[in-house]
Parts: structure tokens; sequence; C-alpha cells
């Protein structure tokens, strides 16, 4: 490597680029193409937009710690998992079927379960929070996967598909899942994306920056580092096991893989297929992903080792995601750099 | 008394193997500051590579008794992999950790196919080699005598891995390296070639245990997955990097499950994570650590 190259390398932190403003304008034009969507595409694509719902709400939550807070999260499978198998706890172990009060049940128990194990990990950065969020991870699925009287083990658990604002739909599982379902978990995401969207614009996302970009100043000027941090880290848990609820009904089932350290892994993946320097990288990187993962798997069963290999060169040469491959040509159409 | 050594016994051969794949992350992590989740790859690597060597061996009529050393020989030279992927993972060492670590998440995905194209998805074992030794009668208990040398064979790999490190001029280069890469560069050491040799043997000690372990349990596509997070749980209690850390963390984490499996088989994984984020709460470093996070 010759220094000039270990230089531009050393200057190319990613994870130090501040996320871009106009990142929200990205999200509304993905809302606004997925509502259109079912005009024209076919119930597969439908289907397949769902989980991609599911894991963007989820990303979003995850990215407030790894872009915003500079938290890489290797476990957040978990909150995956605690929303999916809460969701199916209530609907085919106590028959609650309004997914509203499952939506809400579900925000309790990650509260539940975000707060103690975040308040472990927040007093840790870099590899050691990587370590202990992985370590937690693999507890819960090592309980899901092992203690079969409570968690069906690897069987997992049925999710029955609850009624939507009350309502009972009439029609299968694709009619359900393509109709109304596909619409409401549209409206989540777009509302969760706002909101998120305003949280970073707060105080609060101010705070996680100035935390991100130099902890010790942070402190100096009076941010409660430890505190905000465990915010960050409780709303992105509530982020995820929204995220986990939908997927588990479009799956109807919630099983023990889905907080399996690889699925952290995935996550983690589609974060930075997106670019975690932008809001809107997430959200893209999710879309990318599902694409993607689609194609491949249609083209060979070796899958895994296209999306390795996708992977690696986006590490080496594209740290900044799709979003910021989008950033530099929109730079040098204006005549930037 | 007799089930007591049984246990105990397997525990210790549980945790030789893992010691080899644990040692392979410190050394990588202690030199390049690297967590290598590609290890458990290069383990189940070994494994694959194993049973077809012995297969390849048998038909060349090797005597049964040679299967030991023939299998370190073939993790031996599976693990000069560990020389291309070392040229890949160069691009990123001076790169944020997170993206050093997904790089290696990327090889572990591409590993995972790599072993479903040669060898399909089917475990695959080794036939009558697990026995070639016979058993050996350790007051009363009788335990394959594979197992014994294995953990002989892993003792002495730990303690030949001490020696180079503590005695010899490579090794002083290495750990200078390791405390401060600037300033051997600034002493003349090549530390292009110190992390492409130090990787390659983290590499060959990964590739090494998982050979020696297909004797005793079937190579699967699964196993590059859940050793990552065992060799991970081992590299935490005992401590990041540290190698002495990696020979108590292995005796933990073996004992423990072979423990686990007799009196509470649900918990056998459970109580490992329950001692990692003990350790890691109580003593972020590692039992045998130097600085906290």
């Amino acid at each position: 490597m010759t220094q000039e190259a270990l230089t531009s390398a050393r200057m190319a932190r990613p994870s130090l680029v501040l996320p871009r403003a106009h990142g929200y304008g990205i999200i509304l034009v993905i809302l606004a193409f997925m509502a259109a969507l079912p005009l024209v595409a076919s119930t597969y694509v439908l289907t397949l937009m769902v989980p991609f719902f599911a894991f963007a709400i989820a990303l979003l939550g995850l990215n407030l710690l790894f872009g915003y807070t500079g938290l890489l999260s290797f476990g957040h499978a978990m909150f995956l998992a605690i929303g999916a198998y809460t969701t199916a706890a209530m609907t085919s172990k106590l028959g609650i079927m309004s997914f509203e009060l499952i939506l809400l049940t579900t925000v309790a128990v990650s509260v539940l379960v975000a707060i103690p194990v975040g308040f472990l990990c927040v007093r840790y950065t870099k590899i050691f929070f990587g370590m202990l969020t992985l370590a937690f991870g693999m507890l819960l699925h090592s309980f899901l996967f092992k203690f079969y009287g409570i968690t069906g083990g690897d069987q997992g658990m049925r999710v029955l598909r609850p009624l939507l604002l009350g309502m009972e739909i009439e029609g299968g599982k694709t009619a359900y899942l393509t109709g109304p379902f596909y619409f409401y978990a549209l409206g989540l995401l777009a509302l969760l994306s706002f909101v998120m969207w305003r949280i970073v614009q707060s105080p609060f996302g101010l705070h996680l920056k100035a935390i991100r970009d130099n902890e010790q100043k942070a402190a100096y000027l009076g941010v409660r580092v430890a505190r905000m941090r465990l915010y960050a880290f409780v709303i992105s848990g509530i982020y995820g096991a929204i995220g986990g609820s939908i997927l588990a009904i479009s799956v109807g089932l919630a099983d023990p893989e889905m907080a399996y350290w690889t699925q952290s892994g995935n996550l983690v993946f589609m974060t930075v297929l997106g670019g975690s320097a932008s809001f809107a990288g997430p959200v893209v990187g999710a879309l990318a992903f599902i694409i993607l993962q689609d194609e491949v798997m249609s083209l060979t069963q070796y899958w895994r080792f296209v999306m390795g290999a996708i992977l690696i060169l986006l590490v080496i040469f594209f740290p900044r995601g799709l979003t910021g491959i989008a950033d530099s040509i929109a730079a040098r159409f204006r005549g930037g750099q | 008394m007799a089930s007591l050594i049984d246990i105990g016994l397997g525990g210790v051969f549980h945790a030789a193997i893992i010691f080899l794949v644990a040692a392979g992350l410190q050394l990588v992590f202690g030199v390049q500051k690297i967590i290598n989740l590609a290890c458990g790859s290069f383990y189940a690597l070994g494994a694959y590579f194993g049973i077809t060597a012995i297969a390849f061996a048998n038909s060349m009529g090797m005597s049964p008794l040679l299967v030991l050393p023939a299998l370190v020989l073939a993790g031996f030279i599976i693990g000069l992999v560990g020389i291309p992927i070392e040229r890949v993972l160069r691009t990123v060492y001076r790169r944020d950790e997170s993206f050093q670590l997904l790089l290696t998440f990327g090889l572990l995905l591409m590993f995972q196919d790599v072993f479903r194209f040669f060898w399909g998805p089917t475990p695959q074992t080794l036939n009558n080699a697990y026995l070639a030794y016979g058993t050996a009668n350790i007051f009363g208990a009788q335990v394959p005598t594979y197992n014994l040398l294995v953990i002989l064979a892993s003792i002495l790999i730990a303690l030949g891995l001490g020696a180079i490190l503590q005695r010899t001029r490579i090794g002083r280069i290495v750990r200078a390296t390791a405390e401060n890469r600037d300033m051997t560069e600034a002493l003349g050491v090549d530390s292009k070639k110190v992390f492409a040799v130090v990787f390659t043997v983290g590499c060959m000690l990964g590739t090494i245990g998982g050979a020696l372990v297909v004797p005793a349990g079937a190579a699967s596509l699964e196993m590059a997955v859940e050793l990552v997070v065992e060799a991970f749980a081992v590299v935490v209690i005992g401590g990041l990097g540290s190698m002495r850390g990696a020979v108590v963390g292995a005796l933990i984490v073996g004992l423990i499950r072979a423990v686990a499996i007799i009196v509470f088989p649900e918990a056998e994984i459970l109580s490992i994570y329950l001692v990692v984020i003990a350790v890691l709460i109580l003593r972020p470093a590692g039992l045998f650590g130097k600085a906290a996070a």
C-alpha cells in the first residue's frame, strides 16, 4: 500500500461523516412509491415488501445507535425476536388479536428488556459494546432455542393474523399481507420514520452526535453521556421490536433464528449497504438488500457467496453505501469536487 | 468417580479444540486489532479438508495410526489460505473497526457456500478414525486415547506458540508490533510481513483445531457460525489479546458445557453467555486482559 493510499484510508472514517439533512426526502420518495406499488406490482413483489417495511423500521432504530451515536450493536436481532415472540405469544397463546394492543405490548416488553440490557451495555463503547450486545442476543437465542416448553424450541411459535383497527379481514393470508396489512405496515414505517427524523433533529439527537464525535468534550459541555446513550438504546430497541412484530406476521412464525447473531450481522450489512451516514441509508439498504437477495437467490443456490462478496467489496470500496455513492454523484453534477 | 473423569476429560477435550481457534483469534486481535469472525470458517474449513485428506491418505494405504499427524498436517496446509485472505483484509487495516468486523462477516458468508459447493449440505464424518488408538482406562473411566492425544497436541502447540512469542527474535518483533505498530515500523520492521505471517498462523491454528475435531464429530455447515460465538466467549472470558487468557477461557467454557450437559442440558449454551456477560460487566478486560474499554 502506498503512503498516499494509507493517508486516504486513514481519512475515510465513514462513521464520522455527519448524516445528511436531505435524507428524509429520499424516504418520502420511497414511501410514495410503495403506496403506489400495489397498483402495478405482482402479489409476489408485494409480499416481499412487507419484510422490507419491517427491516426498514428496525434499521432506523439500529442506525440511531450506529450512525448517530457511534455504537455498533451486534446483537440487535434480539429485539426482532422480542417483537416476534411477543406477537406470537399474544396471538396464538393468549388469543389477543388486536394489532394495536399487540404493538403496545411489544413496545412495553422491549422497553422492559432494553432498559436493564442497555444500562449494562452503554457503559462500554466500540468492540466491547458490540461484544456485550452479541452476548445478550445469543443469550436470548439459546433461551428460545433450548427451553422447548415455553418457546417451542427450534419449531418456533405460530403467529396468527391479528385484527387491524379491530376489523376482521376477509380472505386468505396473501390477500391479508398484500392488502390491508401492507398498507398498515407502510403507515407504521411512515409514522416511525417521521418520528425518528424528529428525534435526530432534536436537541437529543444533537447530544447523540456530539457524544459520537467526542465523548469527553460532550461530557465537558454537560451532556449526560450514559443517560443519552441509554435513551438511544431503548428507542432503537423499540424500533427493532416493532420491526420484529411485523416480520413475524409476514412470515407467520416466530423462530429462534431471528435472534441468532448472523441475523444481527445481516442487519448491520443492510445498514452499511444503504449507508450509515445518511438518515435514509438504512431504509435504502433494507430495500436494496431484499431486492438483491431475492434476485441472487433466484439465480443461484450459492447466494450467500455472492452476498458475502458484495459486502466485502462494499466495505473496501464504498464504505458510505448506496446513499454515499448517490451523494458523490450528485456532488459531481453540482460541479463540486 | 469414573463418570466425573469422563465429564472432565470430555470438557478438556472440547477446551483443547476451542483453545486452538481462540488462540488464532487472540493472535490476530493482538497484532492486527481485528476481531476475525471468519475464524469459525477456518475451523470448519480445517474439518472438511481434514476429512478429504484422510480419505485420500487412506486410499493411498496410510496406517491408521498416522491419523493424528496427518490431520495436523492437513490443517497446516489448508491454513495457507490465510495468505490471500490477509491480502484482502489489508485494505481495511486503518478503517473503523465496525467495517473490519463486517469484512470478516462477509468472508464467513462466502465460506458457507464454499463448503456447500465442495462438500454438499449433508454433514461429513470420518469413519473408524476415532478409535484407531483404542481406549485408555483412567481410574475406571474408558476414554478414547485419541481425545488424550489431542489434548496433548493442543498443550504442545500452546507451549510452542508461547516459546516462539516469548523466546525468539520473531516473537519479539510480533509482540513489539502488537504494542506499537508505528514505532516498530520506524525501527525498520516490515509490519506488512509481520501481519501476513501472524494472520496465516492464526488461520492455521483454526484449521488445525477443525481438522483435529473430525474424528470425534461431524463436519457440518453450522459448525462455523456456532464456533464463532464459542471462541468469542473464550476470548472475552480470558481477555482480548491474551494467550494465557485463551487457555483459561477455553477450559472454563469447555468444562461449563460438559457439566451443564449432564446437570441442566437446556442451559448448556445459556450458561456460557451468562458467564460471558458476568465477566464483561465485572471485569470487562477479561481475566487476563490488559486495558478496559
